[in-house]
């Protein structure tokens, strides 16, 4: 098992000139991100920004799954509603800093990604689909009955909570900063994941599962990590958007939430580092402005949904990664 | 390696790209300027779409063509949709107040997307007129300086529908009611009006909510019970789906089924057939009196064939008197103090076509009359839109919710 990880290591790592597994093409993509996180928030309103980086943070949490282990996963919303919930009540009722508050949406997510995932990667497939549907339907109806979510008006004014106690997010810039920080944080994280040994071993799982367990790996563990990893980042992004926004509502835990980041990952580009932040950004952008045309939203969705699936099945990222050559 | 020709893939590709480029070029902040700035925030796609929807709008326009121009006001009247989530409702108010220097929300259907715009409205010390939520919060426990509560509310309409039934003969109920919080609340102060005066509450059913649409098992229970009324305390196409259904197995002559929340767009997609002899509660009816008829006449060009209900009426209404005091305090006051606006509009007795003379209490709740409805039978009914007879009227002073203790505004 040791000998057969060196070797995936090796090989890795003997591809060619990579910077922290980025290759340059990636690095300078990367650097281009970094810049437009830093910089669009004195162009475009950061309350909208801060939407999409907290969808972002879901979609690549998402993605960390459909893209390099090969489950789809169709209850996602519920770690992603837990986490906002959990944030907006500890921020709310216990007066917790923003980061120990963010921090236990991301623990309750991972709490329920324990539970969802050692039942669920039993199954492949649509079974394994379906039994994370399910499950994630029964959280979304005890959040519709449970007293502490408030059923259908959720946790409103939930105070923007201090950082580490002290340092005041009342304006959106700080809020934003914060924001953006954890975006990077697990953005940076994933990839690390993914480049890992351990990472190379989750591809080698969603390329030929019966081989890899040949191999000696205890596929289901690995599964069960991924899953793991995947649910604590979507908890995350769930406290992050409940801070943001002062309000945690049954949306978040609706089963339209796993439909939309499907979307956003399937639009941005399945298994590629940069797709589902521009899945994301699209997503979250068409919801923003085409607000003022009313029922043309979810027309709009659809139809780009029907367009995507058509014409370019490799998303928007994996498309344009298609058509240069290049791994984006 | 040659270039590749552009494929109808490529052009979709682009296509698709194009809303997004728009999108974000689009709306950028205007300079702050003496215009007042309107945004009509509701549902234009879902179940409340024609409830509330367009022709909000449309008797928001209304007000501000009558009004502003001989005032010297310039107004602009913006909308969106909130598709009934109270994060994408709150993040266009944010979005609506810091970029677009909109300076009073109205309309908000949907009682979670109405408070989380209370809340975002106070912060901002913007206006905010609630025509299209039923919740009593918005006076109570988080009633704010910032807002004024138009139109109808779960209390008045428990107050009018059951009081008022009662009286009338429909002295034992039996509820059919949805499994949330609003359902919950509806039955609870209904069934207290019931029993106030002197009728009885036979038992309910509760379904699970959202998701049932065959209610026959809950109809049955109801008839079993043998009750002369059957309360339904839901909204929306969960409403539509229990008439129709208590139309097929026949409740109607022997049970009286009562709508706790329905109006005049529900009882048209119905058809007088299927909703005979149904009893609502509404706080205007387009054929109610001269002044009523008046506004119609009037709105009548930009309703496209239908007619507003109680909420779309109160829009116009609530404008007219935001854009009344607006006009008296000056709209650069107006606009640089969301609660002197609102103040001004407390002070100001209110007097409008829809509703006729009123006031607001000092928790921000408008006081007029409400109705309680019965729906003609197909022969009573003598031309299009003739859909009413009304049963009882409620006086300003006994239709609504008493002040509530929980309103910090009324304290002080």
């Amino acid at each position: 098992m040791t000998s057969s990880a060196s070797t995936t290591l090796a090989v890795a790592r003997s591809s060619p000139a990579t910077v922290f597994g980025y290759t340059p093409v990636q690095a300078i993509a990367l650097a281009v991100m970094v810049a437009l996180v830093a910089f669009t928030p004195s162009v475009l309103y950061p309350v909208f920004l801060m939407k999409v980086l907290c969808f972002a943070m879901f979609a690549c949490a998402f993605n960390l799954l459909i893209g390099y282990v090969g489950l789809l996963s169709f209850g996602h919303a519920a770690f992603f509603g837990m986490g906002s919930y959990v944030t907006a009540w500890t921020a709310k009722n216990w007066g917790l800093s923003a980061e120990l508050a963010i921090l236990l949406g991301g623990v309750t997510g991972a709490g329920i990604g324990v539970v969802f995932g050692w039942l669920a990667i039993r199954r492949l497939g649509i079974y394994f689909a379906m039994i994370t549907l399910a499950l994630a339907q029964m959280v979304y109806f005890v959040c519709l009955e449970a007293p502490f979510t408030g059923g259908e008006d959720g946790i409103q004014q939930v105070p923007r909570a201090k950082l580490l106690g002290f340092i005041s997010m009342q304006s959106d810039m700080a809020m934003y900063w914060l924001v953006a920080g954890l975006f990077l944080f697990f953005f940076l994280l994933i990839h690390r994941i993914v480049h890992s040994p351990f990472g190379q071993v989750l591809k080698a799982v969603r390329e030929n599962e019966p081989r890899a367990t040949s191999l000696g790996y205890r596929t289901n563990d690995y599964k069960l990590i991924a899953f793991i990893i995947s649910s604590f980042i979507a908890g995350i992004a769930g406290g992050t958007k409940a801070l943001v926004f002062g309000i945690a509502t049954l949306t978040d835990v609706h089963f339209s939430m796993s439909g939309e980041v499907v979307l956003m990952v399937l639009l941005g580009g399945l298994g590629t580092v940069f797709g589902p932040v521009v899945g994301a950004l699209v997503v979250t952008a068409m919801e923003n402005y085409l607000a003022q045309f009313g029922a043309w939203v979810t027309v709009t969705q659809g139809a780009i949904f029907v367009v995507c699936v058509l014409a370019f099945r490799r998303g928007i990222i994996g498309e344009i990664g298609a058509r240069l050559k290049l791994a984006l | 390696m040659t270039r590749p020709m552009p494929t109808r893939r490529a052009t979709l590709l682009g296509a698709a790209t194009l809303p997004l480029a728009a999108g974000l070029a689009a709306p950028r902040a205007r300079a702050a300027g003496k215009t007042i700035r309107i945004g009509v925030l509701n549902d234009m796609s879902g179940p409340y779409r024609d409830t509330t929807g367009q022709l909000s709008v449309a008797c928001t326009r209304l007000a501000v063509a009558e009004f502003a121009a001989s005032k010297g006001l310039t107004v602009d009247v913006l909308s969106a949709d909130h598709q009934n989530k109270p994060d994408v409702g709150a993040g266009i108010a944010r979005q609506w107040f810091d970029r677009d220097d909109v300076d009073m929300i109205m309309d908000v259907p949907t009682s979670s997307v109405a408070l989380a715009v209370n809340s975002v409205c106070r912060e901002k010390n913007k206006v905010f007129i609630n025509s299209g939520a039923a919740t009593t919060a918005l006076t109570g426990k988080q009633c704010s300086p910032n807002t004024i509560h138009y139109t109808y509310d779960t209390w008045m309409l428990a107050r009018s529908t059951g009081g008022n039934t009662v009286k009338s003969g429909g002295d034992t109920w039996y509820f059919v009611t949805a499994d949330y919080v609003f359902g919950h609340e509806l039955e609870e102060i209904t069934a207290r009006f019931v029993t106030e005066a002197k009728g009885k509450v036979l038992g309910h059913a509760i379904y699970p909510f959202p998701g049932t649409t065959d209610f026959s098992s809950f109809l049955l229970a109801a008839q079993a019970a043998g009750a002369k009324v059957l309360g339904l305390a839901n909204a929306g196409t969960d409403t539509v789906n229990c008439v129709k259904q208590a139309h097929e197995f026949g409740l109607a002559p022997a049970m009286r089924v009562a709508a706790l929340l329905m109006t005049i767009p529900d009882v048209h997609a119905l058809g007088l057939a299927t909703a005979r002899g149904l009893l609502l509660t509404e706080s205007f009816y387009w054929n109610l009196n001269d002044r009523t008829r008046a506004f119609t006449a009037r709105a009548k060009p930009a309703l496209g064939g239908r007619m507003a209900n109680m909420i779309q009426a109160g829009c116009y209404a609530g404008t007219l008197h935001y854009l009344k005091a607006v006009a008296d305090i000056g709209a650069d006051a107006a606009k640089a103090d969301g609660a002197a606006v609102v103040a001004r509009m407390k002070a100001m007795p209110t007097d409008d076509d829809v509703f006729g003379p009123g006031k607001i209490r000092a928790d921000g709740q408008l006081l007029v009359p409400s109705y309680l409805f019965e729906v003609k039978t197909p022969e009573q009914s003598k031309g299009e839109w003739d859909y009413y007879n009304l049963l009882a009227t409620t006086a300003p002073g006994e239709a609504w919710q008493p002040v509530d203790p929980g309103c910090p505004l009324v304290k002080a």
